[in-house]
């Protein structure tokens, strides 16, 4: 009786609260996708992938699906893009945010709140009306795309294959890249600015006293020591864009493959529901399974480190 | 333990009117002192003293707003922390918490861009100094607070710095380690031969490690000496107070001797042998320590009984094992504080609270403050 009852102590309830969630809303829709993709079709309803007939209990996966997506140059092409274009976001972010966050962790501590409010102001209007401002902004007479045109900017994005031909900015990967990183900067300053705002100021002071500069104790101690904001950031960016459909949509090209867009394409044009559970999961998995390696890989580093 | 190296030696190190203001405050108000070669010198006082301001401009963390800071000749105003030939041992270490016991010696030297081998071998010899060879690997969460303190000592004698900066450190560490560390630390540095400067509020830290000590208080050096100077004949009110356990008694000089002066305060007479004068009807203070003074039972007899003693009532004991200090009630309901060595063990006769004795000392015991 007595276990029993200290099963239910606030702070077991308390830690099952999440688990429950991810449970519920992650795991068991995983699952139902998971099903369906090795499901068969029968006109609009799938069949019973457990079926009982003749005293015979028959389990039918189907795996064509998998083997279909194997052998399809598309989709390992998209799957691909949609690393690189999120892999090219990531990266833009974290230059364009560490030195964003560095800032606001060594201003004055009056200023940091209104910084940091600044970061998060952009999340009061609608993401959707945001990214529908981008396509005014860089379509044809849209003031940054004039501003980028006047500039000359686009012989240079055109030479590096980011736009298909000077003066036209819109549905290109550049588009889809400015988008993705204009919209994710925030997921990247925020975990770096907590981690560089905690950071002992005086380790700076050792290292200047030992002859570092303030260039060398910046990459010596100032940077190793925010890798897990560095990492933070870094997911929280990489693992949406890798999935993301809205930007694509709105701002990227025929040319812009995301996998986000095709699940959307197999779901609703072509109703092949098993073939879009099918690219779901396989790219869950090519998210999660190294994540989780090198998550593992983190927490024993981390362990050694404590 | 160390030899007290007079100041009129070849200064070394030169802290020249050092005044450092913080939008109108002085945190450090014309601070001047000759430091030698081979000191070790410390900055004693309560906090907010300004003895840690002192020390940053000395590294360079800090400008001074008006003075000069001469180290070998060279003054330092232009040098940034990292061109500055000095290392600091920080409070609490500020040892990189993301590099091993051999990373964090190495990175002064890397800095300085030697060989890879002549950096083994340096870092090496400060493991071995420290006998922290073992713990190379080790990163410094997993270290007890006395080995990251060697750490941080060999850290910062790496780079044979030619003045070393000690900012409080011992302050980390519990009682017991920290009395044996000061030993070790003092051995260490007078091994690498390096001069010294070290920041404390700690007085036995300062007395026990350092062969001269600056006593500051508000910006201000108050006293400059040897630590038996400083607590022997301390130069004000404060200075007496601050170091060690004193009773301050006010009162007027009412006879002037060549060979003596007498001291009237409110519960006794002080007949002060050594070699004071002043002016009939001046007003003093009479500093007297503790240890200096004896307590019986009865009056003392003899030649010049009618000075330097006081009778009073025990209101409080502290029992320190070695020592007792009694606190009495005089006449006049001041309190004096007097300790007594435990020479035995288990007196027949032990004081006890309430017991009316009689505090005595010498002609020599005193010191006399007029500020």
């Amino acid at each position: 009786m007595q276990r029993v009852i200290s099963l239910f102590t606030g702070r077991r309830l308390v830690i099952a609260a999440p688990y429950l969630f991810l449970l519920s809303f992650f795991l068991l829709p995983f699952l139902i996708v998971g099903k369906i993709s090795v499901s068969e079709m029968e006109a609009v309803a799938f069949k019973d992938l457990i079926t009982l007939s003749d005293g015979v209990l028959q389990l039918s996966l189907k795996f064509s699906n998998y083997v279909f997506l194997g052998q399809d140059s598309l989709y390992i092409k998209t799957y691909i893009s949609s690393l690189q274009y999120a892999a090219a976001t990531t990266v833009l972010c974290l230059f364009i945010g560490y030195p964003f966050a560095y800032f606001m962790a060594r201003a004055k501590s009056s200023v940091q709140p209104v910084l940091l409010m600044l970061v998060m102001l952009p999340f009061w209007t609608s993401f959707l009306l945001r990214v529908y401002a981008w396509k005014g902004l860089l379509s044809e007479g849209g003031f940054v795309a004039e501003l980028v045109i006047g500039l000359g900017l686009d012989q240079a994005l055109a030479a590096a294959g980011l736009i298909s031909s000077p003066g036209k900015l819109m549905n290109t990967p550049f588009s889809l890249v400015l988008g993705m990183t204009y919209t994710y900067l925030p997921f990247m300053i925020l975990p770096l600015y907590a981690n560089l705002a905690k950071m002992d100021l005086r380790l700076l002071e050792a290292a200047a006293d030992l002859g570092a500069s303030p260039w060398v104790a910046f990459w010596k101690i100032t940077v190793p020591l925010s890798k897990a904001g560095i990492i933070a950031g870094a997911m929280l960016v990489f693992i949406p864009c890798v999935g993301e459909y809205v930007i694509p949509e709105l701002l990227g090209g025929p040319e812009t493959l995301m996998i986000g867009r095709v699940i959307w394409d197999e779901f609703f044009s072509n109703n092949d529901w098993p073939m879009a559970s099918t690219v779901a999961v396989v790219m869950i998995l090519l998210i999660i399974v190294p994540l989780a390696v090198f998550n593992k890989y983190q927490a024993e580093a981390q362990e050694g480190a404590k | 333990m160390s030899v007290a190296i007079a100041a009129s030696d070849k200064a070394f190190l030169q802290i020249q009117n050092v005044v450092k203001d913080f939008d109108g405050y002085k945190a450090v108000n014309n601070a001047s002192v000759d430091i030698a070669k081979g000191e070790i010198f410390a900055l004693l006082g309560p906090s907010g003293c300004g003895k840690s301001t002192l020390l940053r401009m000395l590294a360079g963390f800090e400008t001074p707003t008006t003075g000069r800071i001469v180290l070998g000749g060279v003054d330092l105003a232009t040098l940034p922390p990292y061109e500055r030939p000095m290392n600091m041992m920080f409070q609490s270490y500020a040892l990189f918490p993301h590099l091993s016991v051999w990373e964090n010696i190495a990175f002064g030297l890397k800095r300085e861009g030697l060989p890879k081998d002549r950096i083994t071998e340096r870092v090496e010899a400060m493991l071995k100094l420290v006998q922290l060879g073992k713990f190379a690997q080790r990163k410094p969460h997993q270290l007890s607070g006395g080995q990251q303190q060697r750490v941080a000592l060999a850290r910062s004698l790496a780079k044979q710095p030619q003045l070393l900066l000690l900012d409080e450190p011992l302050g980390a560490l519990d009682k017991k380690l920290r009395e044996q560390t000061q030993i070790e630390l003092v051995n260490i540095i007078e091994q690498v031969g390096v001069t010294c400067v070290m920041v404390t509020h700690d007085q036995e830290e300062a007395m026990t490690m350092a062969s001269r000590i600056a006593v500051m208080s508000e910006g201000r050096f108050l006293q400059v000496g040897a630590p038996s100077d400083i607590y022997e004949t301390p130069a004000t009110r404060f200075v007496a107070d601050f170091i060690g356990n004193v009773n301050l008694m006010d009162g007027t000089l009412t006879v002037d001797e060549p060979d003596h002066v007498v001291i009237k305060s409110a519960d006794c007479q002080h007949y002060v042998g050594h070699g004071i004068t002043g002016v009939v009807g001046m007003p003093v203070t009479v500093a007297l320590r503790p240890e200096k003074m004896h307590l019986t039972r009865n009056k003392p007899q003899g030649e010049l009984s009618e000075f330097n003693t006081v009778s009073g009532k025990i209101k409080e004991m502290a029992y320190f094992g070695s020592f007792t200090v009694y606190h009495l009630v005089l006449a006049s309901g001041a309190l004096l504080k007097v300790s007594m060595t435990n020479i035995q063990r288990h007196r027949d006769d032990e004081f006890t609270w309430g017991d009316e004795v009689w505090a005595h000392w010498s002609r020599s015991a005193h010191v006399v403050l007029t500020q």
